[in-house]
């Protein structure tokens, strides 16, 4: 009077949509603490997941319940000492060996923090939810350089691998049927008057031979007609199609100088791991080129661009030199998607800034996709910012934003790639 | 008797040494008269479980994110290992459905078998509160028809919309239960096309309760008469039948909240029985096995080892001790009331007289059928139980600097401590009493509930926030009162919140 049935291979994830549910839900406090935690990931945890933490508080479901005080009578187990009349100071509230089971999980009292992971992608979709690419539409036509080869129908021409055999055999019956109505249609009128002539009492001896050879005739010019033609074959048709590249690469320029120091390095870091993040939702493959400079740039691999120490002046018209050489040399702008992100404290000697704006405005942004100057510095603007500023105004996929402390990265970044209809016009 | 041949002790299980062990269980559940409904039991895996505890027993749940909830705090807990699954799950429906994890070893898997599928099954089956309040051959269409109700809400109005409004039905949850009065028990197919005509009769009997025209003059001199002409503590009842401005689909989210609730209900009245029943049969089923050759000493090894933890009482000072085990109080109520009819000492002829000496297996049935945890205490709490669980009582009054005990187990407190013990257990006074007494219809609208506190308790915080819920659902005002020692209603909460004067209008009056 059993049945047994094996469900562990059923699906597993019935909760998923209530857990989307949650999570659609409490949207608002978990993107906070996303937002939060953003600045405290390193470099090689990119592609976790990400722990969420929400106050239980936000999280409760009232019900009516009854509260503390009034008069509580409970039983207890395992008396060891008290005798009835036993006058006991009251125990501290928190113990709860005076207040019963019932009470102290309801109260609520608990303010720990909920707790619970969400996966990357879902971490992605909250971290980058209503940002873009700017200048992506804009772009797209001018970038069509894969090609993609796709069906396209039929032709009559084409190499034998390529038949299509139930579109040549129905061109074949379609053919056939075409060619022998006629014939069929007088075949089956003589053959009709051939029966009723022999089932006549009169002889037609001269008739019926008539017929029956008109008959034969017309049989074998319908067996004449050929099973299959080459003018049924049908052959696929393939035609290639333009698609966007899905190839990007990120160039990494960070000044090195003496004036950088590693909180300042950490802080472009973490920008580079969101622009790289970011990219990472648009495009398939995406390389990173990391080209550090003083008055010399270099490039480098991520170790040695974010920890080896240098010292020395600022000329970061060389990054950009640099960035050129290595476009041309390994990325044609047809192919690549080009991204550039450049951070700096700002100093720069003062005679190369007119320089990097020349640079930037005539080399760089024209093959490139979007260029993103940070300045991180606590100090008034310098010569390169207000160079750049000039940039700004003419070019409108080229952005620059000032960071102070760690806490302004994730908001300058939203503000970098926000939807912004302005950006793109 | 020939002796049989015993039955592997795994500690691996496979399907058809969970069909053999099944097949003995079953037999000799059958020679203690258990009644089942026939079982279904589901291997799933240990995350499908966490699925299960999700959805609070309900085998098909609608959406909703407190569902999505308890999941990740489940999977959050259990990863963390600060939490074991429970072994089982099991669904008061026909056929009864149970859960057993696949890391179950055999042994615990027969240990289940015998507690879930014979225990449980037969105890709802047989249990009066269930009975009457449940139907477990339609549990499961019902759910369905929810589940489906509610995805195609979603699709018309909107996830938002109708989340929020069983946002509102869950804050009420506890309030959507009929204790006296008796559901009528439909199928499904009754249940759809009654939900049609209901939709359309339920909106037209609101509009006739709210018309505005008046209907005679002469009667407005008259005081109109009270509504509800009594008070009504089926909270979200008198919402889906009375609130004004509900759209239907909302009164049906309503009537599936609440039906969700009373089915629940029982299980809640019985906590102590059910499982008391359950370990009962689960002791008494493999002891037989036991001594019948069935099963190894390794296996009762594992099964004691077990089935100690699982009835274990901690005593009031132990730093594990959180309140009364219900499993350990059911389990020893009910193999001491099988002391009692088998070897009943004097004292049990002088308390128990009914029982004392008479047939167990009888007497047994006869407490699992026709009590619930709060009667089924009072009448079988014998004082050698008493004394073995050391219980003494604790009185506490807010206005006392100390607490006082109230009795012990001794000759003068076993009947104190009875009945406190089985106090504990009544529903009544653990849940907040709260009726509403007033729906002014003819006025402003306005919806008057009434709190009225069993010791002097107060209503917790929480209260505001409930009424904000139920205030989406009234959409007019909604006043919590409470009498004070004059026996005037005082405003204790009210949504939306007071404009000050408020209050003093009401004091006048």
């Amino acid at each position: 009077m059993a049945n047994f049935i094996d469900r562990r291979l059923n699906s597993k994830n019935k909760s998923t949509v209530n857990r989307q549910r949650f999570i659609r839900r409490y949207k608002s406090q978990i993107k906070k603490s996303v937002e939060q935690t953003v600045n405290k990931r390193g470099v090689t945890d990119v592609d976790k997941g990400e722990n969420i933490t929400i106050t239980k508080k936000d999280l409760s479901e009232p019900i009516f319940h009854q509260g503390k005080g009034g008069i509580k009578d409970r039983v207890h187990p395992g008396n060891d000492q008290y005798n009835e009349g036993d006058q006991i100071k009251r125990p501290p509230q928190q113990s709860g060996q005076g207040n019963g089971q019932g009470e102290a999980s309801n109260s609520g009292e608990g303010e720990d923090d909920f707790v619970f992971s969400i996966s990357k992608d879902e971490y992605l979709n909250l971290l980058f939810e209503d940002l873009e690419l700017p200048n992506l539409e804009e772009n797209q036509l001018d970038k069509l350089i894969d090609y993609k080869t796709v069906r396209s129908g039929y032709c009559a021409e084409g190499v034998p691998s390529n038949i299509d055999i139930v579109k040549s055999l129905q061109g074949s019956i379609a053919r056939r049927i075409a060619m022998t109505s006629t014939k069929r249609k007088s075949l089956k009128a003589l053959e009709e008057e051939l029966t009723e002539l022999k089932q006549d009492k009169h002889e037609h001896i001269k008739r019926i031979k008539a017929i029956t050879l008109e008959i034969k005739q017309l049989k074998a010019k319908i067996a004449k007609v050929p099973f299959i033609d080459t003018f049924d074959l049908r052959f696929r048709n393939y035609a290639k199609e333009a698609v966007p590249t899905s190839k990007a690469v990120m160039f990494c320029l960070m000044d090195v100088s003496g004036s950088m120091d590693q909180a300042t390095k950490d802080i472009a870091k973490r920008f580079y791991i969101l622009l790289y993040l970011f990219l990472t939702r648009t495009y398939k493959t995406i390389d990173v080129v990391y080209i550090r400079h003083h008055t010399q740039a270099k490039e480098v691999d991520e170790q040695e661009f974010f920890y080896s120490q240098e010292t020395g002046g600022t000329i970061a018209s060389s990054a950009l030199e640099l960035m050129i050489k290595v476009i041309n040399d390994r990325y044609n702008p047809r192919e690549w998607n080009i991204y550039g992100a450049q951070a700096s404290d700002g100093d720069n000697w003062a005679d190369d800034s007119p320089h990097c704006r020349q640079l930037m405005s005539k080399k760089i942004l024209p093959i490139s996709r979007y260029f993103a100057y940070i300045e991180i510095t606590q100090r008034p603007h310098q010569t390169l910012w207000q160079q750049y500023i000039q940039v700004q105004e003419q070019n409108s996929h080229f952005a620059m934003q000032h960071i102070k402390t760690v806490e302004d990265i994730y908001p300058v970044f939203r503000e970098l790639f926000k939807k912004n209809i302005k950006q793109v016009a | 008797m020939a002796k049989k041949k015993m039955l592997s002790d795994g500690p691996d299980w496979t399907f058809s040494l969970l069909e053999q062990y099944q097949f003995e269980i079953d037999r000799i559940a059958k020679s203690f008269r258990i009644d089942t409904y026939t079982n279904q039991i589901e291997v799933i895996t240990a995350e499908q479980m966490m699925d299960a505890y999700a959805s609070v027993g309900m085998p098909i749940g609608y959406n909703h994110w407190t569902f999505g909830k308890k999941f990740i705090q489940t999977e959050q807990t259990y990863k963390r290992g600060q939490m074991g699954l429970a072994y089982e799950i099991v669904i008061n429906s026909d056929p009864c459905i149970s859960y057993l994890m696949e890391e179950n070893s055999i042994t615990m898997q027969a240990l289940v078998i015998a507690h879930a599928c014979y225990g449980h099954n037969s105890f709802f089956k047989g249990n009066y509160l269930f009975k009457a309040w449940t139907d477990a051959s339609s549990i499961i269409d019902y759910l369905l028809f929810a589940k489906n109700y509610i995805a195609e809400c979603e699709h018309k109005y909107g996830i938002d919309e109708v989340e929020a409004c069983l946002d509102a039905c869950h804050a009420l949850m506890n309030h959507g239960v009929d204790r006296y009065k008796r559901p009528q028990k439909i199928s499904l197919e009754q249940e759809l096309e009654r939900q049609k005509s209901r939709e359309e009769y339920l909106q037209s009997q609101v509009n006739t309760l709210w018309r505005t025209i008046p209907e005679h003059k002469d009667n407005e001199t008259n005081r109109a008469p009270k509504f509800p002409s009594e008070p009504q503590e089926n909270l979200l009842y008198f919402i889906e039948k009375n609130a004004p401005l509900l759209k239907p689909w909302q009164r049906e989210i309503v009537r599936i909240v609440r039906k969700v609730s009373q089915y629940f209900y029982p299980q809640k009245q019985t906590q102590v029985m059910n499982e008391g029943w359950a370990c009962f049969w689960h002791y008494t089923i493999l002891n037989t096995m036991f001594d019948e050759g069935l099963v190894s000493e390794k296996f009762m090894m594992e099964f004691l080892h077990n089935h100690t933890n699982v009835v274990a009482q901690p005593e009031y000072n132990s730093p594990y001790y959180s309140g009364i085990n219900p499993y350990a109080l059911g389990f020893n109520m009910f193999i001491d009331i099988k002391r009692i009819c088998e070897n009943p000492t004097e004292e049990d002829k002088q308390w128990f007289p009914e029982i004392a000496g008479s047939n167990w297996l009888d007497t047994l049935h006869f407490a699992m059928e026709n009590f619930k945890d709060e009667s089924f205490i009072s009448q079988f709490l014998s004082p050698k139980l008493m004394r073995d669980f050391k219980l003494f009582h604790i009185h506490d009054d807010e206005q006392e600097s100390y607490v006082e005990i109230g009795a012990i187990h001794n000759e003068k407190g076993y009947k104190k401590i009875r009945s406190e013990l089985s106090n504990q257990y009544n529903l009544s006074n653990l849940e907040a009493n709260i009726q509403i007494t007033n729906a002014n219809i003819t006025g402003d609208r306005s919806l008057t509930l009434k709190y009225t506190p069993h010791q002097a308790v107060p209503l917790a915080d929480s209260k505001n926030e409930v009424l904000k819920h139920l205030y989406y659902l009234w959409q007019f005002d909604v006043k919590l009162i409470q009498e004070d020692s004059n026996g005037e209603g005082k405003i204790i909460a009210q949504c939306p919140p007071s404009r000050k004067n408020n209050t003093d209008i009401e004091k006048a009056s």
